[in-house]
């Protein structure tokens, strides 16, 4: 039984690096004459985009709604599809037709007024859509300089020079979907526990949902009521929500396509706001001890009387941690899809150098590629369970009850307990 | 660089999907899936207790049986005991009572015999005499056949008489 299964695996792994190879090989053969822009394919990967990628075809991506303001305040809202237009040009050196997407700018009529909006390509505000102002033919003599000249805050588009205008831009990109899909999930999941203990009171759930009440006792029991304890009832919903809503974004980006591949816990924004409700959290619920902790801590008092030495730093502290929490998650996430992209394009570099290096490569690429994906399904855990502890040990610092009476007998205690905590924070 | 610079429109899209989240789940999910599980705990943990208790219950009943089944055991070999002695006492005075019946039928019969055996002798001894008399009669009535003889007779009774 166990020695088919295992076949059958290794035949799938040999049928994934054959169908690897062929593709490779393929697209080396199609791509010839094409300089392969690296760096520009990572960044697609790593970061949001208006339309999301179908599998197989790069041309076509599925339009999302872009949602932006202009800068007369009206808001404007059109598909993601009319940003760019697919062009067949002939490559003159092997005669073969190739697909590009092509940026092309979006006139939106409102009454007397035509709204423009395009996608950038300049270095501020690359890939992202922008508002075209038309220059007054009046007031400047820009119209009037030749096309082919370059100038520094306008670009030329269309047969025309414009100012661009990065308008208040709340669009269903990429991301967003990706987000909601994962919050959609989560829910789907949760709901799905739930139903089966409305149909079975006291009985223990099966199979799916029993892993998934695996997983949250494995985080309330272990994390948030072993820190908490008595406040563990108050604070449980924010931490398992954070948490399963980061297991969930990992674990979908992780899928490579549509409903996944988002590469969206590694985008500073996503974590930037679980960093900020952390802190938010943290600071809100923190009591008095705590901040007295901040402004008055038991230290000697030349350290914080005429020079607020401690405080400065206990200030500082209060941002590093979320800080913290921010950039662990951004990055950790962020560097395993670049690692997966770079080793999947190594396959397309090597393939400029004949069939022989295309195919090596394909098979030590892929093999290491599987790897790096298993050990992100493992640290799609790791991180969202940092993350929670993390959270549950900064909520616990600041809301740490502290009885008046044996505040002066149990204060070397509790100093060891902080430091404790302190040492398990840098640990981790 | 673009990785850096979060966006406004991610952040703000965030920020709203995990609100709805936080609210959907605190509302309907988390207190569910918190009570349920420390409910069920709570459940086990009684079970496991009461199975304990009940075990223990068991474990005292079934000493206090088998208290109950050697005293009944104990019992019941006194009563056999007893029975047995009784039975003896029974067959013992059901035996003096039997002989003691035969005794007395014996004796009756004894009596009977006897009294039969007087009788008979008695007829006997009345049949005897009455042959004797009527043997003696016909040897008197032959020797008295000759006058000399009863005279003689006659004398001798005379001379008896006058003896007397």
């Amino acid at each position: 039984m166990t020695n088919s299964f295992n076949i059958s695996r290794l035949l799938l792994l040999f049928a994934c690096i054959f169908a690897g190879i062929g593709t490779s090989v393929a697209y080396a053969n199609d791509h010839e004459g094409e300089k392969l822009d690296v760096k520009e394919i990572i960044f697609e990967h790593l970061g949001d985009g208006y339309g999301w990628e179908v599998p197989f075809v790069h041309q076509y991506r599925i339009p999302l709604p872009v949602i932006v303001r202009a800068n007369d305040g009206s808001w404007h809202s059109f598909s993601s599809s009319k940003l760019t237009e697919l062009v067949e040009t002939e490559n003159i050196e092997t005669g073969k037709i190739e697909h590009h997407l092509v940026s092309v700018p979006v006139k939106i009529e409102d009454g007397d007024k035509v709204y423009t909006f395009y996608l950038s390509k300049s270095e501020s505000h690359k890939n992202k859509v922008v508002q075209l102002l038309p220059v007054d033919d009046a007031s400047s003599s820009v119209a009037a300089i030749d096309a082919e000249q370059e100038l520094p805050e306008y670009i030329w588009v269309d047969g025309g020079h414009y100012l661009e205008y990065r308008p208040f831009d709340i669009s269903i990109t990429k991301n967003v979907l990706a987000l909601l899909i994962s919050a959609i999930v989560v829910t789907l999941l949760m709901m799905c526990v739930v139903r089966w203990y409305k149909k079975n009171p006291m009985k223990a759930p099966r199979r799916g949902s029993g892993f998934l009440e695996l997983i949250v006792e494995f985080v309330y029991d272990g994390v948030i009521k072993n820190t908490l304890g008595k406040r563990a009832s108050k604070f449980a919903p924010y931490l398992l929500t954070a948490f399963f809503f980061i297991l969930v974004m990992n674990l979908l980006g992780l899928i490579v396509i549509f409903p996944g591949g988002a590469n969206l816990t590694g985008n500073i924004a996503v974590t930037i706001v679980l960093a900020v409700l952390t802190f938010l959290v943290t600071n809100i619920k923190g009591n008095k001890h705590y901040w007295k902790e901040i402004f008055w801590p038991d230290v000697p008092i030349w350290l914080k009387c005429p020079l607020p030495i401690m405080q400065l730093i206990e200030i500082f502290g209060i941002f590093t941690k979320p800080a913290a929490l921010c950039v662990r998650l951004f990055a950790n996430m962020m560097g395993g899809h670049m690692i997966v992209i770079t080793l999947i394009l190594l396959i397309f570099i090597f393939g400029a150098f004949g069939m022989a290096a295309a195919g090596g490569v394909t098979v030590v690429s892929l093999i290491f590629t599987i790897f790096m994906l298993l050990l992100d399904v493992l640290v799609s855990f790791i991180q969202a369970y940092v993350f929670t502890m993390l959270s549950t040990i900064f909520i616990s610092l600041s809301t740490e009850e502290h009885e008046a009476g044996h505040a002066e007998a149990s204060g070397m205690h509790e100093r060891e307990t902080h430091d404790s905590e302190r040492k398990q924070i840098q640990s981790a | 660089m673009e990785l850096f610079t979060p966006d406004f429109g991610l952040i703000f899209w965030m920020f709203i999907a995990f609100a709805l989240l936080f609210l959907a789940l605190k509302k309907w999910a988390w207190p569910v899936i918190i009570k349920s599980m420390d409910d069920r705990a709570e459940l086990i943990d009684k079970g496991v207790e009461y199975a304990r208790d009940a075990k223990e219950q068991l474990d005292g009943a079934r000493k206090e049986a088998q208290k109950y089944i050697a005293e009944a055991q104990k019992q019941q070999a006194e009563i056999l005991r007893d029975a047995a002695r009784i039975k003896t006492q029974i067959i013992d005075e059901a035996k003096t009572q039997a002989s003691l019946e035969a005794k007395k039928v014996m004796d009756a019969a004894k009596l009977s015999i006897e009294q039969s055996r007087k009788e008979a002798e008695l007829q006997f001894k009345n049949e005897v005499s009455k042959f004797s008399i009527e043997i003696a009669e016909k040897m008197i009535r032959k020797q008295m056949a000759s006058d000399g003889a009863q005279v003689e007779l006659v004398n001798k009774l005379l001379d008896e008489i006058e003896k007397n």
